[in-house]
């Protein structure tokens, strides 16, 4: 019913507008044109000085109303510098902003046709061409540079000590390995996954380095303020690892492993104190369109102390031994292999810390 | 009869030809129904042929958005009339993510080629290049037809797609494989993949008729006197679309060929380690590459928003100088820009690929050309601030609507400054920061430059005036409308907001702006509501506008207004006008303006 009666007022309000620019048309021709043409040149004149001075309130406005909502506090380092870059882009290309939208809007209002006024006839200039082409190049200049100095930062080696993680997307979740304590991460070959027997990944159990990879799907662990490497993979469609808190992305296409490395700053926990939301998570949000459940394809990080990193690699079962225990009725050999998952020391790239 | 024309269309040759059209106008005794509205081979009617579908395929394109926006504005109402119209696509009067996915996706396809590709150069192409330049016809006015008969049977192939029980294209206007590839993993990749890839090819074949013809028709037949540099802006501009459409859309339709292979061929050219989720398959293919794609894709992909920012350059170059009884500042400057931006279009495609994990060395050099493209832009900009300084500006409904373009312009191209810098677009990409920038740079900023060509010159095509309350209520909506979609957008994207999400409500990251979308949403729908009345003023005006007395009603200096107020086929009875000077003599030596037939004065100074 309230559609109808949404559907009628718009035709009303149509059919009112519509006849109000059919009566005005008939009296600018009983006005004469060029007094109604003036009359229209001085109320869009008006307008446009209005709308530069309403356009510039509601910049700032919009500004105040949002700035507590939008970026937070970068939760990586690689993370500040891009927020660095940001404000420095965010200077350069405000000045511009400004200065060129008054001056379009001024000039509009401020040369409106004039009975007086003779428009000067002004086709070129060789040196204010030459200025605006030097100062944007400068400027670009100075933004290239910066930009690019971040850049290779960011996109660099990954530090010896960091902790390698592999993030493999699917539809519509996300799958996370860890190397295990020999730190290597076993082959795999996508044949071999079967969803059914266990195996997301299709691990190769004749290489033993997949026998302790620990392959999950709760959440990814990392350790705080210790660089973190992500290899990413995808197993059908292209997907794309995206971790606001730490201003990260990095696409993960099949058949071709991604990587990106950042270090996390603050655990979950610091994070909840810091953002004053106490139901905080870090989350892995899908920024390539992969399907119908895209939207809803999120990851959970958790960043935890080295401490309670340990603890929880503890608890977890090798993607292995819980296959063999599966295939197996008999307990033994899978409980023996469980202790000594259990057993592993603590690797000592989680000791050193970096500063 | 065209043919004939068309052979003698070139000045030199033309002064011996009678031409009778302005005897034989309108009641040609050759001329049916058919081949005049039809099948016609008149670059007047083709160029009305395109303006008009282009309108249909926007109230289409924009329409869906509004269907898509009711959905992100509103998630947790329902539509029960969603259903009536949409059927199972929205269940209980709520957008399934399917519908939701095919609906942007050919939203993005439908105004990117269809209505500002096909619609906006089609439309002013083929209008303006013969009359401005001075020929009769296009080159070929046969293949001209063609390009329009290949644009809706692409249209017909489109349209059709919509109404196939696995629904249209649903991965996105940029399709990438492997998911545009795998029907398995996206019910949108089945059968409507193959219509979107087919009607893609026809839009091609027509794109490229159409712009070889413009070439060849600006480079042979402009009218004695007409040298390059005497040329409107508006002839340069389309001139450079077609130089960038012509090189850059075959790359587009060998990368849909290869996709089509590896949907039904078996081929390998993309897929590479798939194992479909959702039937528990692994695909024999290996070694193929996605981002093979992205780079041919884009490649036209970049390319591509340059076909449908320059016509706006062009036209509003053209308007803003006409309506500020002045000369365009830096004539030279801006044909240089122009040429500027055609050939860093080609060098920039990667940019849209930084974070496919793209080598980082060959990132920054694309960084580098990206921002480049910064320095011709911010000539224009200044080019046109400096074209109404001490102007005498009359606003018309299209000089209001070249302004627009001209702020709207600087807004959306300072936002391509972030993102074309990698390091910022690594947070950026891909969030609603992208959605407001390509909006308002080439969306927004191209159809105002398409309004204000519209507004111009539809005294031209029609010989009657649109109604100008209604122009100016649709000018001040639009614009003001515009910046409170998108502006806001800008925000969300800070705050890494992903595009392309159907709802935000399960992630605590992104939720924060449920009023925003509401706003948003409720924004978009009353500019709609304003986009429709213009194309009612738009066809009342055919019928029922003002009529135009003066053979050059806004006292303008180029040549389509020394053609009668009706023009027949062959645009001027009599000969062909020749050129004494460049386009842009207003207010020059106290004369408001000087028509570009008028020969240049004993002592007057060239520009």
């Amino acid at each position: 019913m309230s559609t109808y009666f949404l559907i009628a007022i718009l035709l009303l309000g149509f059919v009112i507008t519509f006849q109000i620019a059919k009566a005005s048309e008939y009296v600018g021709i009983l006005k004469g044109e060029k007094k109604n043409n003036e009359q229209n040149n001085r109320i869009n004149g008006f307008l446009m000085i209005l709308f530069l001075v309403l356009g510039l309130i509601g910049v700032y406005w919009c500004n105040e109303l949002f700035k507590g909502k939008i970026l937070g506090k970068s939760a990586s380092v690689q993370g500040e510098k891009i927020d660095q870059m940001l404000y420095i882009t965010i200077a350069i290309t405000g000045i511009v902003f400004f200065i060129t939208q008054i001056l379009l809007f001024w000039f509009s209002f401020k040369y409106q046709y004039s009975e007086k006024r003779k428009s000067f006839y002004f086709p070129h200039n060789n040196k204010l061409e030459v200025i605006w082409t030097v100062v944007p190049a400068i400027a670009l200049t100075v933004l290239v540079g910066f930009g690019l100095m971040y850049w290779f930062q960011i996109t660099g080696e990954a530090p010896r000590d960091a902790m390698q993680i592999e993030i493999t997307g699917k539809q519509f979740n996300w799958i996370y390995r860890y190397p295990g304590k020999d730190g290597v991460f076993g082959k795999k070959y996508y044949r071999n996954i079967s969803d059914a027997e266990n195996n997301s990944l299709g691990l190769l159990w004749d290489d033993p380095a997949t026998h302790d990879d620990l392959v999950v799907s709760s959440a990814m662990y990392m350790v705080v303020n210790q660089p973190v490497k992500l290899i990413i993979n995808s197993r059908d469609v292209i997907h794309d690892v995206g971790i606001v808190q730490f201003r990260m992305k990095m696409d993960a296409v099949p058949g071709t492993p991604t990587t990106m490395w950042f270090t996390p700053k603050y655990t979950t926990q610091e994070m909840k104190k810091i953002t004053g939301n106490p139901d905080f998570e870090y989350e892995i949000s899908c920024d390539q369109m992969c399907g119908k459940g895209h939207f809803s394809m999120k990851g959970i990080i958790q960043v935890v102390t080295p401490e309670e990193f340990v603890l929880w690699r503890a608890k977890q079962v090798p993607n292995y031994v819980s296959v063999m225990k599966d295939k197996m009725p008999a307990p033994a050999p899978a409980d023996s292999a469980k202790t000594a998952a259990l057993k592993g020391e603590i690797p000592a790239k989680l000791v050193a810390v970096t500063p | 009869m065209s043919t004939d024309l068309t052979i003698h269309g070139h000045g030199e040759m033309v002064g011996s030809q009678p031409v009778h059209d302005a005897e034989h106008e309108g009641h040609h005794h050759k001329e049916t129904f058919i081949t005049k509205y039809v099948f016609s081979q008149d670059h007047k009617m083709i160029c009305k042929q395109f303006l008009i579908t282009g309108m249909i395929w926007a109230i289409l394109g924009g329409f869906m958005s509004v269907l898509f926006r009711l959905q992100l504005g509103y998630p947790e109402s329902t539509f029960p009339w969603l259903e009536d119209i949409l059927g199972k696509w929205a269940k209980g009067g709520k957008i399934q993510p399917e519908a939701y996915y095919a609906l942007v996706t050919m939203h993005g396809t439908v105004l990117v080629f269809f209505v500002l590709t096909g619609g906006l150069s089609g439309t002013f192409a083929n209008f303006l290049i013969p009359l401005q330049i001075g020929a009769r016809d296009m080159a070929s006015p046969f293949l001209n037809m063609l390009s329009y008969w290949f644009f809706w049977m692409a249209s017909v192939v489109m349209i059709t797609s919509l109404f196939i029980e696995t629904g249209p294209a649903a991965g996105g206007w940029t399709s990438y494989p492997p998911l545009s590839a795998l029907g398995d993993a996206s019910i949108g990749s089945q059968g409507g993949m193959d219509y979107w890839i087919t009607g893609m090819a026809l839009f091609v074949v027509s794109s490229l008729l159409g712009g070889l013809n413009y070439i060849t028709t600006i480079l042979n037949m402009r009218t004695k006197g007409m040298s390059m540099t005497r040329l409107p802006l508006t002839i340069w501009a389309l001139f450079f679309t077609a130089t960038l459409g012509v090189l850059s859309f075959p790359v587009l339709l060998s990368g849909l060929i290869l996709l089509l292979f590896d949907r039904h061929a078996g081929t390998s050219f993309y897929l590479s380690d798939i194992f479909i989720s959702a039937t528990q398959k692994a695909l024999p293919n290996e070694g193929g590459s996605p981002i093979l794609f992205q780079h041919l894709f884009w490649f036209l992909g970049h390319p591509e928003v340059y076909i449908i920012i320059l016509p706006a350059m062009g036209l509003v170059s053209e308007v803003m100088a006409i309506n500020s009884r002045k000369p365009i500042f830096g004539y030279m400057a801006m044909i240089g820009s122009l040429f500027a931006i055609t050939i860093l279009a080609f060098l920039v495609w990667a940019h849209h690929m930084f974070v496919t994990g793209l080598n980082p060395f060959l990132g920054s050099v694309f960084v580098l050309l990206t921002l480049l493209i910064a320095v011709p832009s911010a000539i224009k900009v200044f080019n046109w601030l400096t074209t109404l300084w001490r102007g005498n500006i009359r606003f018309t409904p299209a000089m209001l609507f070249a302004i627009g373009f001209v702020s709207m312009f600087i807004s959306g191209g300072l936002t391509g400054v972030f993102l074309g810098n990698s390091t910022l677009d690594i947070h950026l990409h891909d969030t609603y920061f992208i959605i407001a920038h390509f909006h308002i740079v080439m969306g927004v900023s191209a159809f105002l430059g398409m309004f204000c060509g519209v507004y111009h010159w539809f005294p031209k095509m029609y010989g009657r005036y649109m109604n100008n309350t209604m122009s100016y209520i649709h000018f001040w909506v639009t614009f003001a409308g515009a910046y409170l979609i998108f502006w806001p957008m800008h925000y969300e994207g800070l705050a890494g907001m992903p595009r392309r999400y159907v709802e935000y409500s399960g992630w605590s990251t992104f939720n924060q702006f449920a009023d925003l979308n509401r706003f948003i949403s409720t924004v978009a729908m009353i500019v709609f509501a304003v986009q429709l009345m213009f194309v009612f003023n738009f066809f009342y005006s055919i019928f029922k506008g003002r009529k135009v007395t003066s053979q050059n009603p806004w006292q303008a200096n180029t040549l389509e207004w020394t053609t009668p107020i009706h023009p027949g086929h062959g645009n001027w009875p009599g000969e062909i006008p020749e050129v004494h000077r460049w386009a842009y003599d207003y207010g020059k030596d106290g004369k408001d303006f000087i028509l570009q037939t008028e020969p240049l004065g004993a002592d007057e100074q060239h520009h």
